[in-house]
């Protein structure tokens, strides 16, 4: 610790909802319609973020491995959710969230559990503190990867059904009929780690690194976190968005080597 | 060559269908009433119970995708998969490739032509010599000169023909009951999800009206 944490106390919190106050004042004024929204938002904010604060300080108080393990699992479960609720063409008999959900299970417990045990190696290695709010990065950058990932592929594959039916009743196989649509999902899922990490440092100051220093650590040490971080999060969000991706396009296929579009439910966003 | 047992699909079926070599047949009935499910179950494309062989080799024994490359269903509604025209030709040889655009008045140089430009006759013309310049033994087409005018329909049909008399069977649906008896040699009538032999009067291979 090179600097000092100023704690924050509720009138902080009051102060800062000013900004926000005047936002809703500006949308009834300019009859945008977005005062309700922005306020349901701001509810949600502090009644989450202070439930999960009371939840964080008890697990960690507790330390013990299955509890986190419980937080670990209920994480990954709600993060399967809204990655198969973010589809606009969802696969029917809930494969779209047991895809996602097996996705970013596999891809965020191999990364946060290897980087616990090799690169951070706190004592126990699954000590809560620092477990969870890694899980928790890594988690919700995946999260975003494997959506993005699975709405592509879905979309372009129902789009394209034409050209990939025409290659298969030409002989192709599925896979090759559907390859040129995986790697355009691929592309687009991990675009956004990608921009993320080439922005780092010089358009945007990462939310972790500035909170590591707003709490009073050495800028050089917040960096090398950071960068640990991110490394973390481009490999879950490529392994998770590999995954999710073959795996949809492998259920909208099938060993005969057909377009199974009758797979699927919704409408394309 | 192509035998076709007990094939059902939705609302089709069961159907029984016998194509013999160098053998046209045309399938004719109202629109919806699954030509076109019915050839797609009889390449594969669609789920479908029932048995298909061809030369004695049962469909089940193969791999779809070599199935599908002898007994080739062209649909109506081409799809292009690439920018180019070129690249949708893989696998072919470019000499016959090049023959076959000619044969459908088509210059050699449509290789070269974006898909994007392409007419709906080019299309037509071109999703019809991409699937010839694989040789399948059976051909399913689809509609195949719908969107074509009088010179250009004749040229496929012509076509169509010099395939049927190296071997192979033909199948297609037609809406023109003179295309029908022109280039079939016997038509088939598929209605309430079965197939029934249709009277056809031979005509002789002459232009079509």
């Amino acid at each position: 610790m090179t600097g000092v944490y100023i704690q924050l106390n509720y009138i902080d919190l009051v102060l800062a909802s000013v900004f926000l106050l005047l936002a809703g004042g500006l949308s009834v004024a300019l009859k945008l319609g977005l005062e309700k929204s922005l306020g349901i938002a701001a509810l949600r904010t502090v009644v989450q973020l202070t439930l999960i604060g009371l939840v964080l300080k008890i697990l960690f108080q507790m330390a013990s491995p299955w509890w986190t393990g419980l937080a670990a699992i209920t994480m990954i479960a709600l993060a399967g959710r809204e990655a198969s609720a973010r589809q606009g063409l969802k696969l029917r008999d809930g494969w779209s969230y047991s895809i996602a959900a097996t996705a970013l299970l596999t891809s965020g417990a191999i990364v946060t559990t290897l980087a616990l045990t090799t690169a951070i190696r706190p004592e126990p290695w699954y000590d809560p503190r620092f477990a969870l709010p890694l899980l928790g990065m890594v988690l919700g950058n995946t999260l975003n990867g494997v959506s993005v990932g699975m709405e592509r592929v879905t979309a372009t594959l129902k789009r394209e059904r034409e050209a990939v039916e025409a290659r298969l009743a030409l002989g192709h196989t599925r896979r090759e009929a559907v390859r040129p649509y995986v790697r355009e999902a691929l592309r687009a899922g991990l675009m956004h780690i990608i921009n993320a990490m080439s922005a780092a440092g010089l358009i945007s100051l990462p939310g972790m690194m500035t909170g590591q220093i707003l709490a009073g650590v050495d800028p050089t040490e917040a960096v090398k976190y950071q960068i640990l971080i991110m490394f973390l999060i481009a490999g879950s969000t490529a392994i998770g968005a590999l995954m999710a991706v073959l795996a949809v396009s492998k259920r909208l296929s099938d060993d005969r080597d057909r377009l199974r579009l009758d797979r699927l439910k919704g409408e394309a966003r | 060559m192509l035998s076709v047992r007990n094939l059902k699909r939705l609302s089709i079926g069961p159907v029984d269908l016998d194509l013999a070599p160098g053998e046209i047949v045309a399938l004719v009935g109202p629109s919806g009433m699954g030509k076109s499910l019915l050839m797609r179950a009889i390449a594969d494309l669609d789920p479908n119970e029932g048995e298909a062989t061809l030369n004695g080799q049962s469909r089940a024994s193969m791999t779809a995708p070599e199935w599908r490359k002898q007994v080739m269903y062209v649909p109506a509604h081409s799809g292009w998969w690439a920018d180019w025209v070129e690249p949708h030709f893989e696998g072919a040889m470019r000499s016959r490739v090049i023959e076959l655009l000619q044969r459908l008045g088509l210059e050699s140089t449509a290789l070269g032509w974006p898909v994007a430009n392409l007419s709906t006759g080019e299309r037509q013309r071109l999703s019809l010599a991409r699937a010839l310049a694989l040789n399948p033994k059976v051909l399913m087409l689809d509609e195949p000169t719908s969107g074509l005018d009088t010179d250009n329909a004749e040229r496929a049909e012509a076509l169509i023909r010099r395939h049927a008399a190296e071997g192979s069977g033909v199948l297609f649906v037609t809406h023109d009951a003179a295309q029908a008896s022109r280039l079939g040699e016997r038509v088939l009538r598929l209605k309430d999800g079965q197939l029934f032999d249709e009277p056809v009067t031979p005509q002789p291979h002459e232009a079509p009206s």
